[in-house]
């Protein structure tokens, strides 16, 4: 079995060590991103879960610095391959953006310029990157649509993005992405406004692209269904912390934080049958930013939190299992019950 | 699904091409308005007259005749003869061309000009838009023609500063109208997905927003055309425009107006030019909002 410290053996491509990344108001500092640390290793698939507001799209755009006012990356690295992205200027991030880490979004509705036709949008990156005429960028466009699994390329490249279905849409979004054969993808919820069906052959896309071209993808999504299928290695956030880092197997075979434990728990299955037990839910909501608890994040909401969780932050730290857990529970600092199971909270 | 695509792809192919569709649906809804129709063959006929009039002309603008002063229209002068006799018809077809040219290069000025500042404001924000901004509003505090008479002063007065003067105060106006849509285009996820393929600032403003706030630029222009052309003509009335005896409709009228008693045509003509020529722009400016504004649909 893969356990997440075979990760720090293998060579990882991005690194991230503390990041910080906020959002300054008149009043207050929210602090969006606060102290995450994960890697990403070669080749492989990192996904990043969490709920809305829990800080994955901002990690995302903060490893392409592209955080924009009032936000600023307060602090920590970003080691791309070895060297710190936040030292670099801008015209050399801008050499690193679309080149070697791409991104696609959540919306190909509106992740397409409806000015331009699609091939002249792929052409822009071969037109950035890699001075390519109008006409030879076009053709290499027209070979990555077909790339990305679109049929008849030859008229889709000429065709505007309101002409095309979603799913083709975000084909098109992947082609952009992976024209000029990045070695790290970063997919902002890519599913999310696909339907199900077209969820899945996107994914499947991805894989496919992943196996052929090398390269590493980091998957932010709140479905962990996705997650399963696609994922690699799993970042578990909640309000801008990492709380449970783990390989796909371990975190479903044996989730450790109560929050993966509680997102599980919400997940509806179709394999085993529960009878009539309602689906369980994680109570209360996220905390407002500018309300963040004292102590552990998830405290307020956590079924197994005592005293030391309310007035202490737990570390990130490495279980015996292999897995990162920012949890008291797994501590000797322990206050509760020494007997507690998290997974015995686990419904599914 | 590979039937599912393959369907849709022979769909595709069987829909008609949608730029033209849309370019369609602009000139249907842009005909379907009396007044635009109106406006558009009015502008055409008048660039017409611009180009080719002159040629045409019964008598030269600037041949005086002495012995035909002040006489009221009639077959030989269509539209009488001024304090000098000279032929006011033929003044006015020369004046068209001085009229038009005016317009579209004092908004030329004003456009270009607004547009740099008004994407740049919104697309940069915080202290570079606030300066912008505020700087927008002080000449928004002056009343139009005051500022371009102060331009003129200070320039001296011609045709040439006067479309300099005009140009710049409608700069404001385009620059607000461009920085509201820019700062509207500028949060669509296009613009993120370009940044993220490591496109240059100047690429983004000039490639991909700019085109996609051009119809309220183009409308603008259109309407802003009518205004300068109005307060061209006003700066050349009060003399600090075309100097005579240039056949420039503001000066005509200012110099029709000491025979207002004896002969009304004179100043009465080139009013009645300059309102025509500004309304036919209003109401094609009009009906161009009508048509470009998606959300005036019926």
């Amino acid at each position: 079995m893969v356990k997440a410290t075979d990760i720090l053996d293998e060579q990882p491509i991005l690194e991230v060590k503390d990041l910080q990344t906020s959002f300054f108001t008149e009043k207050f500092e929210v602090k969006a991103v606060d102290g995450v640390n994960f890697a990403v290793p070669k080749g492989k698939t990192l996904g990043i879960v969490g709920e809305s507001g829990s800080g994955k799209s901002i990690t995302s755009l903060s490893v392409l610095r592209l955080i924009q006012d009032p936000g600023k990356i307060k602090g920590g690295e970003i080691l791309f391959k070895g060297e710190n992205l936040l030292d670099k200027s801008e015209a050399q991030m801008r050499k690193i953006r679309g080149n070697e880490i791409s991104m696609i979004f959540q919306e190909p509705m509106t992740s397409l310029n409806p000015v331009y036709t699609v091939g002249q949008q792929i052409s822009e990156a071969y037109m950035i990157h890699q001075n390519m005429s109008k006409k030879e960028a076009m053709l290499r466009s027209t070979e990555m649509l077909e790339l990305v699994g679109i049929p008849s390329p030859k008229q889709r490249v000429k065709q505007y993005p309101h002409e095309l279905s979603g799913g083709m849409r975000q084909r098109v979004m992947i082609a952009m992405a992976l024209a000029c054969d990045p070695e790290l993808l970063i997919a902002d919820e890519p599913t999310t406004a696909l339907d199900v069906t077209i969820q899945a052959q996107i994914l499947e896309l991805m894989k496919d692209l992943q196996d052929r071209l090398g390269m590493s993808i980091i998957m932010i999504t709140h479905d962990l269904g996705v997650v399963a299928e696609t994922c690699d290695y799993v970042a578990v956030m909640y309000m801008g912390k990492v709380v449970e880092y783990a390989s796909v197997t371990d975190l479903f075979k044996n989730p450790k934080h109560p929050y993966t434990v509680g997102l599980l728990n919400s997940l509806p299955r179709h394999d085993v049958d529960l009878g009539d037990v309602e689906l369980n839910v994680i109570k209360g909501s996220v905390p407002s930013p500018d309300n963040i608890p004292t102590g552990c994040r998830f405290a307020p909401r956590c079924p197994f939190a005592s005293d030391i969780c309310h007035e202490k932050l737990p570390h990130l730290e490495q279980s015996e299992e292999g897995n990162q857990i920012r949890c008291w529970i797994y501590t000797d600092e322990w206050d509760g019950d020494p007997e507690v199971n998290v997974n015995d909270q686990r419904s599914t | 699904m590979r039937e599912e695509i393959n369907e849709s792809a022979a769909q595709a192919k069987a829909a008609p091409n949608p730029r033209i569709v849309k370019i369609k649906n602009f000139w249907k809804k842009l005909t379907s308005s009396k007044s635009a129709v109106i406006g558009g063959i009015l502008i055409i006929l008048f660039v017409l007259i611009a180009f080719i009039g002159p040629y045409f002309t019964p008598y030269s603008p600037f041949d005086t005749d002495t012995s035909n002063r002040l006489v009221g229209p009639s077959m030989e002068h269509w539209f009488g003869t001024d304090n000098y006799g000279r032929d006011i018809f033929s003044r006015i077809i020369h004046g068209m061309s001085i009229t038009l040219y005016v317009g579209f290069f004092s908004v030329f000025i004003g456009m270009t000009v607004g547009v740099l500042f008004g994407i740049v404001s919104g697309y940069y924000g915080g202290k570079v838009d606030t300066v912008i901004m505020r700087f927008m509003d002080i000449l928004l505090a002056f009343p139009g023609i005051l500022l371009a008479l102060a331009i003129v002063a200070v320039l001296g007065s011609s045709l040439e500063n006067v479309i300099i003067a005009v140009g710049i105060f409608s700069v404001p106006v385009f620059a607000r109208i461009v920085r509201g849509s820019t700062l509207a285009v500028k949060k669509l996820e296009y613009i993120d997905a370009v940044k993220a393929l490591g496109a240059t600032d100047g690429r983004i403003i000039f490639k991909h927003i700019l085109p996609n706030v051009a119809s309220p630029i183009i409308v603008q222009a259109t309407l802003s055309i009518a205004t300068s052309i109005l307060s061209a003509s006003g700066l050349s009335f009060i003399g600090m425009g075309a100097q005579p005896p240039i056949p420039e409709w503001g000066a005509m009228l200012s110099d029709g107006r000491n025979y207002m008693y004896d002969a009304t045509h004179i100043a009465t003509i080139p009013g009645l030019a300059i309102v025509v020529v500004v309304l036919a722009f209003n109401l094609f400016g009009d009906g161009l909002r009508d048509a470009l504004d998606p959300k005036m649909k019926n």
